[in-house]
């Protein structure tokens, strides 16, 4: 028995705006309205309804058909803001009862790394958000960009979690193949599910791919690969990122007439069927333990952090946020807290890698700066601003100059 | 090929990619007979040592015509340029007396020259660089009838902000127009030929420059001057090409915040008074810093001193001065109208015209250690992929071209 276990990611950040030093103290508006709306507007056109009115039609179709999301708080908001109606297909899709939300931190951050406290903050508004819009309860967590640790599940399965998603990155399974539940060696009763990264990144990377042997990728074909695993595993996990459908992979491409067709292909096996995260959880017994030290992500070749912690302004912008975190909530103000916050999703540090710069492979993802020393150059800017937006109300100098404000910022980070 | 400066003899960036195009050429087996117009003859005893240094001497064969020519005077300050020349090659260089005082005389007569070279000199192949010579490259194809590659490091729009000297674009325009291969330093350079003077764009080979892999100038290890203060470079011609006013507008909008920056301009130019001029308007002259035109190891330290090399063109053709600052370890700001940002990454970038980026960039750089260090360290090695060899083959494999368009 195979089943086959969908989880789709679905986020979008708040982009800034260009702002320049010589706003500094002077203008508090860091978002890009505009270019948000614009993305949100194109995304929801390309993607998010077309592929929601495929998974509604699926689900109609077929009794056994599931799947689950993770929708980050910042996209929810951002929907509820511009694009309603993509939150409605959202929905729908979840009143089938056959499709399951998971849980994350609402701003797509990195918070684990910086604070726990602030971390579990975002989770719990999160599931408010979750709770308020579809009346869904997550049970089982995806920690942004999938980092994962022996840590992390601990931390997750106090918070009552039920289960946990991490990337099946072969150093970390050892012998062991994704294709079961598991267990973290550290905690009691967390479930563990592990994507399958091959058969993954199959659809959300290769699907056209013209220089890849296996194009075109047929229902068929991917269908025969996975009764491959019939006898030899319990479930296939595909994970991505659901701008996968019409974004990444352009509907003439074929991939939503792939999805329309896959469903009845995989069925067409008796032995297979298809399950969310939480059933998977409450079906299988735990083949085995993962034990997992260093930290992992479900990104590049490495499956490390270096995407977003792996150069020096990196690190530097991002401890300077987080070192901010007690003036912060000391304001009691929510439009710093929210600012604070939303300066925290992972994609502003994204912007600033450089280790691909020098092959040009910079538009790697879609990215709103020309390089990664300029999206410093803008968070830096708005960190100082928000630093005397702190200060004013630490009443110890309304007109701090930039030189006073580095020094608060900067000296807390270190 | 006829050029007219040769380290250190030069007033700007083409003798360096003279003499490094020539050297790869040589490495390439390819023998060279340079023409250039007069220069001191220390100037070229120093030349043939530098050449001989690296053994290269027996491909490169230095022809000098007595001349005052210099590329980038425009008609008022040919006198100047003249003077000093003079001074430069001493009283009794009377020579360059037989040529006449006017800039349009002078090409005519290098032209003339070139004649008595092609028949002279054996050759496969005529390559001019820029409109000095592309006279002389047409005369010289007319005796020899061998094929003429025209170089264009620079137009007479880049050199003039957008207001050309008419006589000078019509030479331009004859010479592209006459050359069986156009090599452009640059895609940037590429569409200005095309838009300016409607080049068939079939003809048009882009050829970047590169840079010395190593040279001992880059490990002087020059400390700056000013222990406290940061340091921003402008180094270059002082003219309306190279943007020098944004520069000084920048520069005052930087001292709102970081008020001890000094900022070193080295180079000359006939844009240099107003930069004086403008710079004590806004009351910030005491925090620059005028060396004068660098050369040789010089420009070097200035470099190394240096936090921020700027480089604001108005319109640069390539820019290899940009390089050299990676070379020497120093991070660049450079304008987007230049060649060379088609090619380095790792860089911050501005439009010329954009004092407040360029200001916003350049305190940024200097507020934050880490901002410097990690465009340092990621410059550095992204400097490595330049080199002299890679732009000599393609323009082996350019005469090669030719030869066979003319056969």
């Amino acid at each position: 028995m195979v089943s086959v276990c969908f989880y789709f990611q679905v986020h979008q950040p708040f982009r800034m705006r260009k702002y320049s030093v010589f706003e500094i103290g002077k203008r508090h508006d860091y978002f890009d309205d505009a270019k948000n709306i614009e993305v949100l507007k194109k995304v929801a056109r390309k993607c998010y309804l077309p592929a929601n009115q495929v998974m509604l039609e699926l689900l109609n179709k077929h009794p056994e058909f599931k799947i689950s999301y993770s929708l980050s708080g910042v996209f929810m908001e951002q929907c509820e803001r511009w694009a309603p109606e993509v939150i409605e297909s959202f929905k729908a899709l979840v009143k089938t009862g056959r499709v399951e939300i998971l849980s994350e931190t609402y701003h797509h951050s990195l918070a684990y790394l910086f604070s726990k406290d602030e971390f579990r903050e975002q989770v719990m508004l999160h599931k408010k958000k979750v709770k308020e819009l579809f009346n869904a309860t997550p049970q089982v967590f995806r920690n942004t960009e999938l980092i994962y640790n022996n840590e992390i599940a601990n931390f997750v399965e106090g918070m009552g979690f039920k289960g946990i998603i991490a990337e099946g990155w072969d150093p970390v399974l050892g012998w062991r193949s994704a294709n079961f539940v598991y267990k973290p060696k550290t905690t009691r009763n967390l479930a563990l599910l592990m994507k399958n990264y091959r058969l993954s990144d199959d659809i959300a990377f290769r699907f056209s791919n013209k220089g890849w042997p296996e194009w075109p990728l047929t229902t068929e074909k991917f269908t025969q690969w996975v009764n491959n695993f019939n006898g030899s595993g319990e479930c296939i996990n595909l994970f991505m990122d659901y701008e996968t459908f019409g974004e990444h992979q352009w509907e003439d491409t074929g991939i939503f007439d792939f999805m329309r067709h896959l469903p009845s292909e995989i069925l067409k096996h008796p032995d297979n069927n298809f399950k969310t995260p939480s059933e998977l959880i409450r079906e299988s017994k735990p083949k085995d333990e993962i034990d997992c030290h260093n930290l992992i992500s479900w990104a590049d070749l490495e499956r490390d952090l270096s995407a977003w912690l792996g150069n020096r302004i990196q690190q530097s912008a991002i401890n300077r946020l987080y070192a901010l975190e007690k003036e912060v909530k000391a304001t009691d103000d929510p439009e710093i807290l929210e600012d604070w916050r939303k300066l925290q999703t992972s994609d502003h540090f994204y912007y600033m890698c450089t280790k691909w710069f020098s092959d040009g492979d910079v538009h790697k993802y879609f990215n709103p700066y020309d390089s990664p020393y300029d999206s410093f150059i803008n968070f830096a800017n708005i960190m100082n601003d928000l630093v005397l937006r702190v200060k004013s109300y630490e009443d110890v100098d309304k007109a701090a100059s930039l030189g006073e404000v580095k020094s608060v910022g900067m000296g807390k980070a270190l | 090929m006829f050029g007219w400066e040769f380290p250190p003899f030069k007033s700007g960036g083409l003798g360096t990619a003279c003499y490094d195009l020539t050297k790869g050429l040589s490495r390439q087996g390819v023998s060279v007979t340079f023409v250039m117009p007069a220069a001191p003859e220390g100037a070229n005893a120093e030349f043939v040592k530098i050449i001989g240094a690296n053994n290269l001497a027996k491909n490169i064969k230095v022809r000098k015509i007595s001349s005052v020519l210099a590329p980038y005077q425009s008609f008022s300050s040919y006198d100047e340029h003249l003077k000093q020349v003079r001074l430069l090659t001493g009283p009794k260089s009377k020579s360059n007396d037989i040529y006449g005082k006017n800039l349009a005389e002078e090409v005519q007569r290098y032209a003339i020259v070139a004649e008595h070279i092609a028949r002279e000199e054996p050759h496969d192949v005529i390559h001019v660089h820029d409109w000095m010579t592309y006279q002389a490259g047409m005369n010289a194809k007319r005796i020899s009838g061998k094929p003429l590659v025209a170089h264009i490091h620079a137009t007479e729009f880049d050199r003039t902000g957008g207001h050309p000297n008419q006589f000078i674009s019509h030479i331009e325009y004859k010479g592209l127009k006459a050359a069986d291969i156009v090599i452009a330093n640059s895609n940037w350079t590429k569409k200005n030929v095309i838009e300016q003077y409607k080049i068939d764009p079939g003809k048009i080979e882009v050829v970047h420059w590169g840079i010395d892999a190593d040279s001992p100038h880059y490990h002087l290890g020059q400390k700056s001057p000013f222990a406290e203060e940061k340091t921003v470079l402008f180094l270059g011609r002082i003219t309306i090409q190279k943007g020098p006013d944004y520069f000084i507008e920048a520069a005052d909008r930087v001292l709102k915040y970081l008020p001890k920056t000094k900022f070193v301009v080295a180079g000359s130019g006939d844009m240099f008074e107003r930069m004086i001029n403008r710079a004590a308007d806004l009351g910030i002259l005491s925090n620059f810093v005028f060396t004068g035109f660098l050369s040789g190891a010089d420009v070097h330290r200035a470099f190394q001193m240096a936090d921020l090399y700027v480089m604001p063109s108005v319109s640069e053709p390539f820019g290899l001065v940009a390089l050299e600052s990676l070379k020497n370890g120093t991070p660049i700001l450079i304008s987007k109208q230049s060649g060379v940002s088609e090619v380095v990454n790792h860089a911050l970038k501005t439009d010329f015209w954009d004092v407040d980026d360029m200001a916003n960039k350049i305190v940024n750089v200097l507020a934050y250690p880490e901002l410097h260090a990690e465009l340092k360290e990621n410059c550095t090695r992204e400097v490595q992929k330049f080199n002299l060899d890679e732009p000599a083959q393609k323009t082996r494999a350019i005469y090669e071209k030719a030869l066979s368009i003319r056969r």
